[in-house]
């Protein structure tokens, strides 16, 4: 495809997919393409949507896109970015999320984009920080990233968005007092999803109450703690009830973040992120291509037969 | 990052039977393929825009309702519109012979009755999509 960052900026969709496919494979037209786009990256709100799997992600993402795309007269524009897990087996991966998002599949406002993690580990997709600057540049509104479904450790997401969803439900088998400390501790609001099913109010009074234990914890979110308190919510992504109060909580966290500076600092610790990451894999590949010939497969022998711990093998390398 | 190939696995048409579409979904991510699948029912406009934002390298239709020669054309259509045209379809279900012969005239890359092996659809696949 010819010319792909001029398309986007006139608003074509396929040049948009393709260039996603690009940032994905790691490919460098993808990369030139984003050179020229970057400037209009910065002004979509991105919302992350986390949580154990088969809490209703999908189900919610399905209702919450279209809510936000407001009223039909002055419509908003809604990309949704939904993440996967690759076989670690085979590198490949089947994404179903779709499957419950149907009604955002002919919406002219939504783009829903399916990516599998490719090996990253935090719940989201390897690229997936480019690939909302494509998205950025397409000139959505919203960015909504739904992750892998999450248990405690994957919290990638919490760098990347403005504002992080912690979707739970009752009935999933593990107790929800098992406490998923660090899956709670990123979340800026809590849903309690699945509120037709027995449990729920049970399930988000224990939450609450979790939350209140962390926060006192956290001594050092003293500040936060003042002015933004994180709400527990609850919805039923089925039935289509308490979607207007969480768009409502989204909208209140949003004017928070403007208000308290957040904002910002959310928007540069992403690319904070985002370069810092580029710059060790860059770093290391040119260090690896720089060394002696074999020396790394030498080393990474003597360690593997314990004639070195890998701490003296570092010793042997310089930078 | 080597490519991958990407495949939306689509079932159109009203039967609600999509045991097919998922062995070979499971197939093509066991050979290491990124599977887009998106449910039962979906209209071709459905599928024409899922092919678009996945931006995917060919796609296989699951039809089992006999209702192949109105939904397949009608896809094809579809993609050619939203500049796809050159994508590659295939489609499982059950097809009389002369249904095949005019679904391939029409530009689907093969079609496959039941029993087929999903290890010839992979090979195909691969086949069709490797890197000239
Ligand atoms: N009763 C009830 N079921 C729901 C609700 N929301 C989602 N579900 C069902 O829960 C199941 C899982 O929903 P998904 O939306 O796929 O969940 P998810 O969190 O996206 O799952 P993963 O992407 O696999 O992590 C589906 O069968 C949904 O129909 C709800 O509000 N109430
Ligand atoms: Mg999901």
């Amino acid at each position: 495809m010819k010319d792909v960052a001029s398309q986007i900026r006139q608003g074509n969709r396929l040049a948009l997919s393709c260039l996603l496919t690009w940032i994905e494979n790691e490919n460098p037209e993808g990369r030139a393409a984003l050179d020229e786009l970057f400037a209009l990256t910065g002004r979509a709100f991105i919302i992350g949507i986390t949580g154990p799997s088969g809490s209703g992600k999908s189900t919610l993402v399905n209702r919450l896109a279209i809510q936000l795309t407001g009223s039909p007269q002055t419509p908003q524009s809604v990309a949704v970015l939904a993440i996967d897990p690759s076989s670690p087996f085979s590198g490949g991966a089947i994404l179903g999320d779709r499957v419950r998002m149907r009604d955002l599949m002919e919406h002219p406002e939504i783009f829903v984009r399916s990516a599998a993690t490719r090996g990253a580990l935090g719940g989201l997709a390897r690229a997936a920080s480019e690939m909302v600057l494509a998205l950025e540049a397409g000139g959505f509104d919203f960015v909504l990233v739904e992750t892998v479904g999450a248990g405690q450790s994957e919290v990638d997401i919490a760098c990347l968005a403005h504002t992080t969803l912690v979707v739970e439900a009752p009935g999933l088998g593990d107790d929800i007092q098992a406490a998923k400390a660090g899956i709670l501790e990123i979340a800026d609001i809590l849903v309690v999803n699945k509120a037709d099913k027995n449990g729920a109010d049970t399930a988000a009074r224990s939450l609450a109450a979790m939350l209140e234990i962390g926060a006192d914890a956290a001594g050092l979110n003293r500040e936060e703690q003042v002015t933004w308190k994180v709400p527990v919510l609850k919805t039923s992504a089925l039935n289509d009830e308490g979607i207007d109060e969480l768009v409502a909580a989204i909208r209140q966290h949003r004017t928070y973040l403007e208000t308290s500076g957040e904002w910002q600092r959310r928007s540069q610790i992403r690319l904070d992120d985002l370069f810092e990451r580029l710059l060790r894999e860059k770093l290391f590949a040119e260090w690896k291509r720089n060394i002696q010939n074999r020396k790394y497969e030498q080393i990474l022998g003597e360690i593997h037969t314990r004639k070195i711990s890998p701490y003296q093998a570092l010793k042997q390398f310089r930078a | 990052m080597k490519q991958k190939i990407r495949v939306l696995i689509a079932k159109p048409g009203l039967d609600g039977h999509d045991r097919g579409a998922k062995v070979i979904a499971r197939a093509l991510r066991d050979a290491g393929m990124e599977v887009i699948y998106t449910g039962l029912r979906q209209t071709p406009e459905m599928i024409a825009t899922a092919a678009l934002q996945e931006d995917v390298d060919a796609v296989g239709l699951s039809i089992l309702s006999g209702a192949h020669m109105t939904l397949v054309p009608r896809v094809l259509e579809l993609l050619k519109a939203n500049g796809q045209g050159e994508l590659c379809v295939f489609v499982g279900g059950i097809i009389p012979d002369e249904d095949a012969r005019l679904l391939r005239d029409m530009g689907i890359k093969a079609v496959y009755g039941p029993g087929t092996p999903t290890s010839q659809v992979i090979a195909d696949l691969q086949q069709i999509l490797q890197p000239a």
